[in-house]
């Protein structure tokens, strides 16, 4: 096994030790009073977080002029996937006992549910395409433009996350800082060496 | 391969020992952050529920049955609470809130009445205790069955005796060194983490009714539930109960208690006026506006279940709101 495999295997083991004691804990009872709203929080959670570690991807790449990170953001992308559709599937089967129409009845009524929605909706596509195949189909520039809209959907994602709390948006903010930092850095790096060259001129 | 043939055979590291380091140490990063990123989801997840502590309360007139709906556990009961001067963490106040000291403790009672005064908690344990079995909902969309103990509001309202001029009763929740201390005894000294600044809600907490509404025979101050004294993760040492409300109208850890001839400011409607109102009836027709009020999940439960007008008190309670539009009075 060489370095990035091994590497890969580091990536999967650790995504799958949150969910692994999540079923241990639900399995033995101990999620609290209310499993379900601590599955849906958690899973929620963890479809964030591995977003925001693949976005992060690019930057680090970039600081570190360690090229060999880009080997791992198709899998932490994917990870994000999937735990988007384990929060879809804990609230379609928990909070809505797969009535579709009342899902779509949500959807209609209620932004924050829309906003996930579309944030899953649009990682979809993504996931799909994230093969060496498509990426071959589609073309290095056209692949690119389209996994552009990841960006998209973190911004849904933090905004759903914002809209569900009551009143302590510390983790919200949080999340959002992240982004913020992760788009300010594609951003400078984008623009900042125009500015200075311009400067110059 | 030329390089290779020209390094005589005992420099070259044994394979063995190669592989063993490389594995040793690849062991060991797959261990060292499997463990990380276990720990990382305990740390973040709260610790597990604690037992209730508090002293069994002696003397107190159980409900009648049969009982229509089944009971919350008491460890859920006292492991899920929405108590955000500790946390907003539902499953973190109990931890946070078990060194809470309620004793001594005072309400005053005060404003638009003939007899202002300040009772001691020893005072208020000794008025005649009953338990009442309400179901609890939640504006979250949760809901319990708790056997509270405690006795009519309208008891300490008469005591009081408010003027003619007293049309609305504000409460307010101990917060820190926030509260008026009693000419009596001194309020306890804020014990532990209740200065939570994430919170997003202005403190001290407070709430009110309208007279007819905190003179229901429903309405009740409570100082205890399933006959023990009342944990301070649910409000110790006495807060109010009223079933058909959500339960944000239900405050803890009561200090004053203040007859006014204005409707007083309450909490959530100063902190967003458009998610909640004053008035806060369960109703499952008028939906927060980022969720739906129509159904809720009961605690032990995995699907949800109907919300019922006024929490399922519309015969005794809805005469209160007669003539009321409920959409704008929310």
């Amino acid at each position: 096994m060489n370095d990035t495999q091994f590497n890969k295997v580091l990536i999967v083991v650790n995504a799958l030790v949150p969910p692994s004691l999540l079923a241990w804990d639900w399995y033995r009872g101990n999620l609290g009073a209310n499993p379900v709203e601590f599955v849906l929080a958690t899973t929620g959670v963890l479809t964030l977080i591995f977003l925001l570690i693949s976005l992060a991807v690019t930057p680090l790449r970039k600081i570190t002029g360690r090229n060999d990170l880009i080997r791992y953001r198709r899998m932490l992308g994917l990870f994000a996937f999937f735990y988007g559709c384990a929060h879809l599937v804990t609230y379609s089967i928990f909070d809505k006992s797969l009535d579709l129409s009342g899902i779509i009845e949500d959807v209609w009524q209620r932004p924050f549910i829309a906003l996930g929605m579309s944030a899953l909706g649009i990682l979809l596509p993504l996931a799909v395409t994230s093969t060496n195949g498509w990426v071959k189909r589609l073309g290095g520039k056209r692949w690119q433009k389209l996994h552009r809209l990841v960006y998209v959907a973190a911004v849904f994602g933090v905004v759903h996350f914002y809209l569900i709390q009551k009143s302590d948006f510390f983790w919200p903010i949080i999340a959002g800082i992240v982004l913020a930092a992760l788009f300010g850095y594609r951003l400078w790096v984008k623009f900042a060496p125009k500015v200075r060259s311009e400067a110059k001129a | 391969m030329s390089d290779r043939e020209n390094i005589r055979s005992s420099e070259i590291t044994d394979e063995s020992v190669y592989l063993n380091r490389r594995n040793f140490i690849r062991a060991g990063a797959m261990a060292g952050t499997a463990a990380a990123s276990g720990l990382i989801y305990r740390y973040l997840n709260p610790p597990p529920p604690r037992e209730v502590t508090t002293a069994e309360i002696e003397r107190f007139s159980e409900a009648e049955g049969p009982l229509k709906d089944e009971l919350t556990p008491i460890e859920d009961v006292t492991n899920y609470n929405n108590y955000y001067e500790f946390t907003t963490d539902k499953r973190g106040v109990a931890s946070l809130a078990a060194d809470f000291k309620s004793e001594p403790w005072t309400v005053t009672v005060d404003g638009l009445v003939d007899k202002p005064r300040v009772f001691g908690i020893e005072d208020l344990l000794k008025i005649e205790q009953e338990e009442r079995i309400y179901r609890f909902r939640c504006v979250e969309g949760w809901s319990m069955v708790i056997p509270w103990v405690g006795f009519p509001l309208k008891k300490l309202i008469d005591m009081a005796k408010p003027l003619g001029s007293a049309k609305y009763v504000a409460f307010q929740t101990f917060y820190g060194g926030s509260n008026p201390k009693g000419p009596e005894v001194d309020l306890p000294e804020p014990p532990n983490a209740m200065g939570n600044v994430f919170a997003g809600i202005p403190f001290p907490y407070v709430e009110g009714l309208r007279m007819d509404e905190a003179m229901h025979p429903l309405a009740i101050l409570a100082t205890g539930l399933y006959g023990k004294l009342m944990p301070p993760q649910n409000g110790a040492p006495i807060r109010l109960v009223v079933p058909w409300k959500y339960g944000f109208k239900s405050i803890k850890s009561i200090v004053r208690i203040t007859f006014t001839d204005r409707q007083p400011p309450t909490t959530w409607s100063a902190a967003t006026p458009s998610e909640y109102g004053f008035y806060s009836n369960v109703n499952p027709e008028v939906d927060h506006p980022r969720w739906s009020q129509a159904t809720e999940r009961r605690i032990g439960e995995y699907g949800r279940r109907e919300t019922h007008m006024f929490n399922g008190y519309a015969e005794e309670v809805a005469g209160l709101y007669k003539g009321m539009d409920l959409r704008k009075n929310y």
